[in-house]
């Protein structure tokens, strides 16, 4: 018996002969964050759909903690807590009813449903809202409801779909906080199309495009992608690029506007103080150097567009 | 679980005024006719002289009361039951029971005794009401169970098609008006074949199963036809619902 939390196996689903996710295959171990990053309309929310039990697969099946989805749809779902895209709130309910509702649903047991409530307030900040028609909340109190309701139960597996769309950047901060909290003690997958917050939050990265996983592995990776071995130099007289080029270690030099030079280096050397001494010795005029680092969101291209050159 | 989502549905209905406005304008139209009913009574019988123009108190009071009841359950269902699914489907609020560990027969079982409870309120009401004519008179009381019994399996007929007819739309309002073309239509259905009684498609008339229980007669025959419309349409239901599951 292995311990992962969550098996997909080969994962399909067809809308009308257009595979929506093909081929999807992936694991989650405990006390992992996941992160389901993609553009829009590439299968991210088809696929939580599908590994909640919302949505029944083309191809391929579902494992919660070694449970088969679509077997015992009833046990593998008491061990999920999910919150859609749209937020499944009743509005018309306070908070504390519609978290009973949601305690009783999820099979919490009848003692133990006020303490349940209670942590679940606490933990995502709502103690002092306990009383309100949630139809009167702001948009990221809504959001905690929605993810209170996910926890309620103390579930394995936590699967958050886009948890800080449309919130103030206080908000998602507090919302971000409060997924890294749940990483230690549940496995969490949460999805998003925000790259930063994929690095901040998640502990494995998943990069899903048109249906297709192109990418799967620890954050650690990614990141690595993002350092090349570049620099970024800022001259007042900027020399030709040959006079660059002939110190130790440059591979090659390309010049920029505004005295901007960006410069690569082989893979051991470290030129940054060659280069320094000859911008001193030829009077460059040096006013910055810096790593140049790609954006997440460079990387991120690469790889969509890595999978749009095999067509 | 189906109780969960029962006592879920019935929180919906009482958290807004629109469950207690319904169940006191319905209870005022009642208590209306009741009143009349118990005047008329009266004035109809001190000009009937012959025994055989005789009625009883019972049966001239309820009957105006339940025959009432039933006109108006035509409307108030389709109402009540518009929201039950549609307005789910619209608010986006549907995942959140299809994510909860309970199946989908549980889910519409569940929404269906919410609101057949709450529509129960009023036939345990209309009941008590009319048991308070037993205080100045000896009533018949088998009479007003078995009128109880029938209302009680026309309106969970009515919620069964209301449900079914709510699973299908994203608007409640569509849905409330396709419940209630086709309980009229039902309702009146045999009214087109008066003439040939025997007729196979006047027998699917609801009235006509529910006017042997107006008279005081409990028929199993009638009972089995309310049970299977019931259970064609949650299955129907059921269906559908699934059928979401599998096509998205």
């Amino acid at each position: 018996m292995n311990n992962f939390t969550v098996e997909a196996i080969e994962l399909t689903r067809l809308y009308g002969g257009r595979e929506a996710v093909s081929n999807v295959s992936f694991t989650l171990s405990k006390g992992e964050v996941l992160g389901f990053l993609g553009p829009n309309g590439a299968g991210k929310s088809t696929t939580m759909k599908m590994l909640t039990g919302n949505l029944a697969p083309s191809n391929g099946s579902v494992k919660i903690c070694g449970i088969d989805m679509m077997e015992n749809p009833k046990e593998a779902k008491a061990l999920i807590g999910y919150l859609p895209e749209m937020r499944p709130l009743y509005k018309e309910l306070t908070v504390d009813e519609y978290l009973t509702v949601a305690a009783r649903l999820h099979r919490v047991s009848s003692s133990n449903i006020k303490k349940a409530v209670e942590i679940a307030k606490e933990r995502c900040g709502l103690g002092h809202m306990s009383k309100r028609l949630i139809e009167n909340l702001s948009n990221g109190y809504q959001q905690r409801v929605g993810i209170a309701q996910a926890i309620i139960h103390n579930p394995m597996v936590v699967i958050l779909d886009e948890p800080t769309v449309g919130l103030d950047p206080i908000q998602i901060r507090d919302i971000r906080a409060l997924i890294r909290e749940l990483g230690s003690d549940y496995s969490v997958i949460i999805s998003t199309h925000i790259l930063p917050e994929v690095e901040m939050v998640c502990d494995r990265v998943q990069i899903i495009d048109k249906g297709k996983l192109v990418f799967n592995g620890a954050i650690d990776v990614l990141k690595k992608q993002r350092v090349g071995n570049k620099l970024l130099i800022g001259m007042h007289n900027p020399p030709s690029v040959d006079a660059m080029l002939k110190i130790a270690g440059i591979t090659e030099a390309e010049a920029l506007a505004g005295g901007l030079m960006r410069v690569r280096f082989a893979e051991d050397a470290t030129p940054a103080e060659a280069i320094v001494q000859a911008a001193v010795k030829h009077n460059w005029g040096l006013h910055q150097i810096a790593p140049d680092q790609t954006s997440l969101e460079d990387v991120f291209m690469q790889l969509t567009y890595q999978e749009q050159s095999e067509f | 679980m189906i109780i969960n989502v029962a006592r879920k549905e019935l929180k919906s209905v009482f958290a807004s005024p629109m469950g207690w406005v319904i169940l006191s304008l319905l209870m005022f139209a009642f208590g209306t006719y009741y009143l009349n009913g118990v005047n008329d009574y009266f004035a109809v019988m001190s000009g009937a002289m012959r025994p055989a123009e005789r009625t009883g108190v019972t049966q001239f009071v309820a009957q105006t009361v339940y025959g009432l009841a039933s006109f108006i359950m035509l409307f108030a269902v389709p109402l009540l039951s518009m929201r039950l699914i549609s307005e789910e489907r619209r608010s986006q609020t549907l995942p959140f029971l299809f994510s909860a560990p309970i199946s989908l027969t549980e889910i519409v079982l569940g929404k269906f005794v919410g609101l057949v409870a709450f529509l129960s309120i009023l036939i345990v009401f209309i009941a008590l009401m009319l048991s308070t004519l037993n205080i100045w008179s000896d009533i018949d009381f088998g009479f007003i169970i078995a009128n109880s019994i029938g209302l009680w399996l026309l309106v969970a007929s009515f919620s069964a098609l209301g449900l079914y007819f709510s699973s299908l739309t994203q608007q409640p309002v569509v849905a409330a008006i396709l419940t209630f073309v086709a309980l009229f239509a039902l309702m009146i259905l045999d009214r087109f074949f008066a003439g040939d009684p025997s007729n196979t498609l006047a027998s699917l008339s609801l009235m006509r199963h529910f006017q042997s229980f107006s008279s005081g007669l409990i028929d199993s025959g009638d009972i089995a036809y309310f049970v299977l419309f019931i259970t064609t349409f949650l299955t129907l239901t059921v269906r559908r619902l699934d059928a979401d599951r599998l096509r998205g």
